[in-house]
């Protein structure tokens, strides 16, 4: 590794021009960012800026028809939701995409099915249970084990999530995303629609994973305290275009930024 | 009181995912396998074996075929009659074409048949859902019946156009035929669907019933966390068939022993065995033979009842027991939409505290 390497922070993903519309409406217009390894980046922007749009294309969900995203390395002009997920991306959503029939243990293993074994959870070894299936079942369980003891869950283990609480079914599913191990998580809203003391919980866990599993956290978020407080870098968004990009403070002193949130005279 | 959990600890992850953690749980089902293998067989009759607990076991299979696709995988599907058929002239033609072959591996190969047919109506739901994807899986019920009907083959060239199942043995002991022991062929099922039941309740607790439920919840969190939609999907469809399949064997070689396809599988059974996941209970194993045995015993009773005791006409009793249906599936699906095994879930629930308040 040369010098110059060393001092810049490595970037796990920077997206390159990219533009996405649906028939006549543009959702996003030629935005280029980057995320380093290791870093809380904060995407914010008006309601409407294209901030999902823009996890979306992230994760394979909406292929984009200009620009290319480079992950890892391996540059790609687009890749499907599970080749994202196979490569270490995971997130949550902005209205909880749980399962619901499902408990909160059903839920949070599911998380893990990309790092079970083929072919011990295969269909034939799977008819017996016993034996192969069974043995990756409890390794896995350990690890699930581990999440649910992080995010404080372990009293709603064996709830079906439809009946929790909508705090809790956020907190279940960031546990979710956090199963997959991923080198990259995407927060879409982690606290909307949350009170303060639950927010609190939140933030804690988002600075927690950051610190204590090293994950890259990219981040939408409407409760500007919680961004500041939270973000290492801000992306700034306003009707599909990108409009600042740099630290909290740079971001807070923008001009552009503060007349897309508060309007414009014209 | 005398239900509940209370002191029973867990002290590892295998016995905290048993199928049965509580310990009364285990009492009963053993008791109810004890009745079922030392008891039942020598109380029964002829009428009780052939019209009660031999159709009430197949169509728990068919049941369970049925609930893993829609319960678990919520892909709505009524086809069953079609693929049960799919089952029977398979399993005609395996041990015709080849008399020397076991009998229980005649009725698995037929399984494995009609999940190959399944996999192949199972490929529009990749594009479709719900009402949409029933409509297809019924033009198969129409394709299948009229396939059958139609091309001599599937029979045999007989005159008749009917399926008769020869008279098979296994390890030595007469199961299908005219000639066979009713208890016998009670019997032979009980074991087929205990094991076959026993390997579902495997695949939907273990990381394969979870990917059906994860696309059945919401199929677009699914796809984003790895699962795979339309593999998924068809790995449904083709373990259900395969279920069906079974089923449909079963009650060509075991129950029925000779049936016109067209007519024995026909519309009418994929709305029966609908029935009884609906009443039973979706995504639910026990819901699927709670199920089956209400729509199996329902009419018997009834008739019994109401002919018997009351004196009603036979034709009286038959419409009344299409109207008792008709009621009962709209008060399940008002009253109860999760069926006979969310009853028995909130009973059990009850009975922790029973006969105290609190």
């Amino acid at each position: 590794m040369s010098a110059a390497e060393a001092l810049e922070p490595e970037t796990i993903l920077s997206v390159e021009n990219i533009t996405l519309s649906f028939g006549a409406v543009r959702a996003i217009r030629d935005v280029s960012f980057d995320i380093r390894k290791g870093e809380i980046r904060a995407i914010i922007g008006p309601n409407g800026a294209g901030k999902t749009s823009m996890l979306n294309v992230i994760n394979g969900f909406y292929h984009p028809q200009e620009g290319r995203i480079m992950f890892r390395g391996a540059v790609r002009k687009q890749m499907k939701p599970h080749e994202a997920a196979a490569g270490g991306i995971a997130r949550t959503f902005q209205n909880v995409a749980l399962f619901r029939g499902m408990t909160t243990l059903d839920n949070i293993m599911t998380g893990r099915n990309l790092k079970m074994d083929k072919w011990r959870t295969s269909l034939i070894p799977a008819m017996f249970y016993y034996g192969p299936t069974q043995k990756e079942e409890i390794k896995h369980r350990e690890y699930v084990e581990r999440v649910i003891e992080f995010l404080e869950i372990e009293a709603i283990r064996k709830t079906p999530v439809g009946r929790l609480p909508y705090g809790l079914q956020k907190r279940v599913e960031l546990g979710r995303a956090l199963a997959a191990e991923p080198d990259l998580l995407l927060l879409d809203e982690p606290m909307a629609g949350m009170n303060l003391e639950e927010k609190e919980d939140m933030c804690r866990f988002v600075l927690d994973v950051n610190d204590e599993f090293g994950t890259t956290i990219a981040l939408i978020e409407h409760d500007m305290g919680v961004v500041m407080d939270l973000s290492d870098r801000v992306v700034v968004l306003d009707h599909g275009e990108k409009i600042a990009d740099g630290t909290p403070e740079d971001v807070k002193s923008n001009q552009n930024v503060i007349d897309a949130y508060l309007g414009v005279s014209h | 009181m005398f239900y509940r959990e209370s002191g029973q600890f867990k002290a590892s992850y295998a016995a905290d995912q048993a199928v049965f953690p509580i310990r009364q749980d285990q009492y009963g089902i053993a008791a109810i396998l004890l009745v079922a293998f030392f008891v039942i067989p020598y109380m029964g009759d002829e009428y009780f074996f052939q019209a009660i607990m031999v159709p009430v076991l197949i169509f728990s299979l068919a049941a369970i075929g049925l609930n893993i696709l829609t319960g678990y995988c919520g892909q709505l599907s009524l086809g069953t009659g079609g693929f049960m058929a799919v089952g029977a002239v398979a399993c005609y033609k395996l041990t015709t074409a080849f008399p020397e072959l076991n009998f229980i591996i005649v009725l698995l190969l037929s399984g494995v048949i009609t999940a190959m047919v399944g996999l192949l109506f199972g490929i529009p739901s990749l594009r479709i859902k719900g009402f949409y994807l029933a409509v297809a899986t019924l033009a198969a019920q129409f394709f299948l019946s009229w396939l059958f009907n139609k091309v001599a083959w599937f029979q045999n060239y007989a005159p008749s156009g009917t399926i008769t199942m020869p008279p098979r043995e296994v390890f030595g002991v007469l199961v299908t035929g005219a000639a066979s022991n009713a208890m016998h062929r009670y019997l032979f099922c009980l074991i087929f669907v205990i094991v076959l039941a026993m390997a579902a309740k495997n695949l939907v607790r273990g990381p394969i019933g979870r990917s059906w439920m994860a696309i059945r919840d919401m199929d677009i969190a699914a796809e984003l966390i790895g699962f795979r939609p339309f593999q998924t999907k068809l790995l449904a469809f083709s373990v259900s068939s395969f279920y069906v399949g079974v089923a449909g064997a079963m009650a060509l070689s075991l129950w029925l022993g000779s049936v016109e396809t067209a007519e024995a599988f026909d519309i009418n059974v994929s709305f029966q065995v609908l029935f009884m996941i609906i009443i039973g209970g979706l995504g639910s194993m026990m819901g699927s033979f709670l199920g089956a045995a209400f729509i199996i015993l329902t009419p018997i009773v009834l008739t019994n009842v109401m002919v018997g005791s009351l004196g009603f006409q036979a034709v009286t009793a038959k419409h009344f027991e299409f109207m008792f249906f008709g009621g009962m599936i709209i008060m399940f699906l008002i009253v109860e939409p999760q069926g006979l095994a969310r009853l028995w879930q909130i009973l059990k629930e009850k009975l922790r505290l029973w006969p105290f308040p609190y």
